[in-house]
């Protein structure tokens, strides 16, 4: 980061669909569902919209090319400035970025930023499209599956460390839970980490259970600059800090048992953010957690955790919605469900509950005032941060 | 379908308005409603490229071929043109050992399509001996015995040195799967 | 700059060399196949098509369009539609129309195919259609068409359900469209 931005950013609305394995209605209708919420509990209009972020993942799960532009009128972008954002998984929480950079670069003043996924419409499953993440040439002769690669981090972090399944089940057992308060949820439940254990092993050391579901959904929020923010909000959550970073794709040349780039993508939105200790100074986490594992992965990568420690700091209670650090007090995407873009935003939804303290049944105690959500995707390449806050 | 989707659930929870959504049943989706369906045939002709062309010219001779960065110093497999941190041509070839060790290990017992498998593929990370440390490389292990977790566990572990198993000459395409798969070997080979 | 090449070192084989590289095409295929749902808005409108006979729209009071296929919103001012159904008589105009003579692989069609956008009467939107009943010669821009659809036992609720549009039988009053 060569300079820090000096306009402020806030979020202002945010609104969801329901998260559901499948959804009679078209991605558009979820986007407008999402997207209607969100200026709704802004308090403003769609014609008050000077630009729309749209966030959507790859074309081939909704089985409709371009399909950003497809999506324009449910998110609110007819005859506007609109921009698609896409880094794969991560693109939920890159949407926020794009959008934070089109107001605090000063170019508009309200932003809506809109993440959808309707995956079940690609059959037999979605995989057949995720499967072309591998190389064609060298990787995808040799058969492989997209589980693969998570199962493959999952040993190396485990056997870099010392780490157990039962550890890492735990993240399983914590995020179904939390999801039971979730108005939104897919596939919340109160499960043990015997449960978690006993459901099949699809790619050891991954069991079925230790995977978040195929979803469709929407979320989205409502970005103001700082004079328009104090205006149309009693309660605006700031945007005090971003940052996104990318590793090789040749994804075999990297330290699988650490998320680098995880680490660099949040060094740059903790100095923006102003942030020196981290672990002092962020009060609530929505990490990306794809896969159980990848929770307390990405909360070492964001400095959150020491390396390896994660798991211990878990099974003593830490990131409990009532412990030290809540993480994923959502029930992040194992409870709450999936739509890959449309899990990023959910992501940033929860932190503006959580931080104006209008979390309902899934508020967390002592009056939070900053939280960091964070995603992940491409080729497990790319961190993407975002560290919001009440000033 | 009479009224479109109205909310359907409500939670003491923000954002406190009702959220929309109208979630079908699996035989719903296949039957009950409208749906349309659509079977591409998406086929494509990849190029392999440059150096890819090469290393797989190298795997039908039976040799695994590598390349060295002459500014960072790193020597990796698969190679490729240029080195993605300096910049610059990787055009320092070198033949490899076909010896590796395990980086990481998984055992899969699904197929892409979430079709169970009786015998599972053993998908390894595996660094081949030669490159750079932590340069890692996708294949398949096999010679092991057994289909359960805890027998393939038995004779596996993380930094097991292993050795390709190859396709017999004459049965070689120039393709990865001209390395069958890698094996655990006894004693470790000299580095 | 290009650094001096080594072929010194028993190691290196024939560096660079990319001449005698044979460059390969590896092929392959993306095994995808779609089932899309028609929607909240689309299964209504297929629905009452199947069952009726004619489509269904919404309507924005506020921007004043009427939307055909219909939507559940209105993409101006985003305000909900989901109770501004209206049924709507299945005629229209020829708004623009083409003469299609070679297939998607660009093969030669047996006889042309007239493929149409119709404005449907009544509303702001329209279909992509065939034309049906009529010699190419004979078409007109904004022309009056009417609906031919499929037997009522033989309609599923999808598009198909629509072979087409043809003259219209009764010479329908203009209607009035807005922009």
């Amino acid at each position: 980061m060569k300079r820090k931005p000096r306009r402020k950013v806030a979020v202002i609305g945010a609104g969801l669909s329901l998260f559901m394995r499948r959804a009679l209605e078209t991605g558009k209708e979820l986007s407008y569902y999402a997207a209607s919420q969100a200026l709704e509990t802004a308090g403003v209009r769609l014609k008050d919209i000077q630009a729309v972020v749209m966030a959507t993942a790859p074309d081939a799960f909704d089985g409709v090319h371009m399909k950003g532009d497809w999506l324009l009128d449910g998110a609110g972008g007819v005859r506007k400035p609109y921009t698609r954002a896409y880094v794969g998984g991560g693109s939920g929480v890159f949407s926020i970025i794009s959008g934070w950079t089109l107001v605090a670069s000063g170019l508009f003043d309200l932003v809506l930023v809109v993440g959808e996924e309707k995956m079940s419409s690609c059959q037999p499953h979605p995989q057949g499209a995720f499967l072309t993440i591998f190389d064609h040439t060298i990787e995808r002769p040799l058969g492989p599956n997209l589980l693969w690669i998570f199962s493959l981090e999952q040993h190396r972090y485990m056997s870099s460390y010392g780490i157990r399944n039962e550890d890492i089940a735990l993240v399983s057992v914590k995020n179904k839970r939390n999801a039971l308060n979730h108005p939104a949820a897919q596939v919340a439940a109160n499960l043990s980490v015997k449960d978690v254990l006993a459901s099949d092993v699809v790619a050891w050391p991954v069991h079925r259970l230790m995977v978040s579901p195929v979803s469709d959904g929407a979320a989205a929020i409502v970005l103001a600059a700082e004079h328009v923010a104090r205006r149309l909000s009693e309660k605006p959550v700031w945007v005090q800090g971003v940052g996104w970073s990318l590793d090789t794709s040749y994804w075999g040349n990297r330290d699988l048992a650490y998320p680098r780039y995880v680490e660099r993508a949040a060094r740059m939105a903790y100095g923006m953010a102003g942030i020196s200790e981290p672990r002092k100074e962020i009060h609530i986490a929505e990490p990306y957690d794809p896969f159980a594992y990848k929770e307390l992965h990405h909360l070492e990568g964001l400095l959150l955790a020491d390396r390896g420690k994660a798991p211990d700091d878990l099974a003593r209670g830490r990131f409990d919605r009532t412990g030290e650090l809540p993480t994923c007090p959502s029930g992040g995407l194992m409870g709450v469900g999936n739509p890959i873009a449309a899990a990023g935003v959910m992501k940033v939804c929860e932190l503006f509950w959580q931080l104006r303290g209008e979390a309902g049944a899934r508020q967390i105690p002592g009056n939070p005032e900053r939280g960091v959500a964070q995603a992940w995707g491409d080729l497990m390449q790319i961190g993407t941060v975002a560290v919001l806050g009440v000033h | 379908m009479a009224k479109p989707a109205r909310a359907v659930r409500k939670m003491d929870a923000p954002p406190w308005l009702a959220l929309r959504g109208s979630p079908l049943s699996d035989d719903e989706f296949h039957g009950k409603v409208s749906t349309t369906s659509w079977i591409p045939r998406l086929e494509y002709g990849w190029d392999a490229g440059i150096a890819i062309s090469r290393f797989l010219e190298g795997l039908k001779a039976g040799k695994i071929l590598g390349v060295r960065c002459r500014v960072c110093g790193r020597t990796v497999t698969p190679p490729r043109a240029f080195c993605e941190l300096d910049f610059r041509p990787m055009d320092d070839w070198v033949e490899l050992a076909d010896t590796a060790t395990i980086n990481t290990y998984s055992i899969c017992y699904v197929t892409w399509d979430l079709k169970p498998l009786r015998k599972p593929q053993i998908p390894a990370v595996v660094e081949i001996d030669g490159t750079t440390p932590r340069v890692g490389f996708l294949h398949l292990i096999g010679g092991v015995n057994g289909s359960s977790v805890e027998a393939i566990r038995k004779q596996l572990r993380v930094g097991m040195p292993v050795r390709a198993v190859w396709k017999k000459p004459h049965q070689r395409a120039g393709a990865i799967t001209d390395i069958l798969y890698f094996e655990p070997v006894k004693r470790h080979p000299e580095r | 700059m290009r650094r001096q090449r080594d072929n010194a070192t028993t190691r290196s084989i024939a560096v660079g060399g990319l001449a005698r590289v044979e460059p390969r095409v590896w092929r392959g295929a993306m095994p995808v196949q779609f089932l899309y749902t028609a929607g909240a808005a689309g299964e209504r409108f297929f629905q009452t098509l199947k069952r009726k006979g004619i489509f269904t729209a919404t309507h924005c009071e506020e921007c004043r369009l009427t939307y055909l296929p219909p939507r559940l919103y209105c993409e101006r001012c985003f305000a909900d539609l989901s109770d501004t159904w209206r049924d709507v008589t299945p005629v229209g105009r020829v708004y623009t129309f083409t003469i299609v003579h070679v297939d998607r692989e660009g093969g030669p069609l047996s006889s042309p195919e007239l493929v149409a956008f119709v404005r449907i009467d009544g509303t702001d939107g329209g279909l992509v259609t065939r034309l049906l009943e009529i010699a190419p010669e004979d078409v007109r821009i904004d022309m009056s068409v009417e609906i031919t659809l499929a037997p009522p036992r033989k309609r599923r609720g999808t598009l198909e359900d629509i072979l087409g549009f043809r003259p219209a039988r009764s010479v329908a009053k203009r209607p009035f469209t807005r922009r």
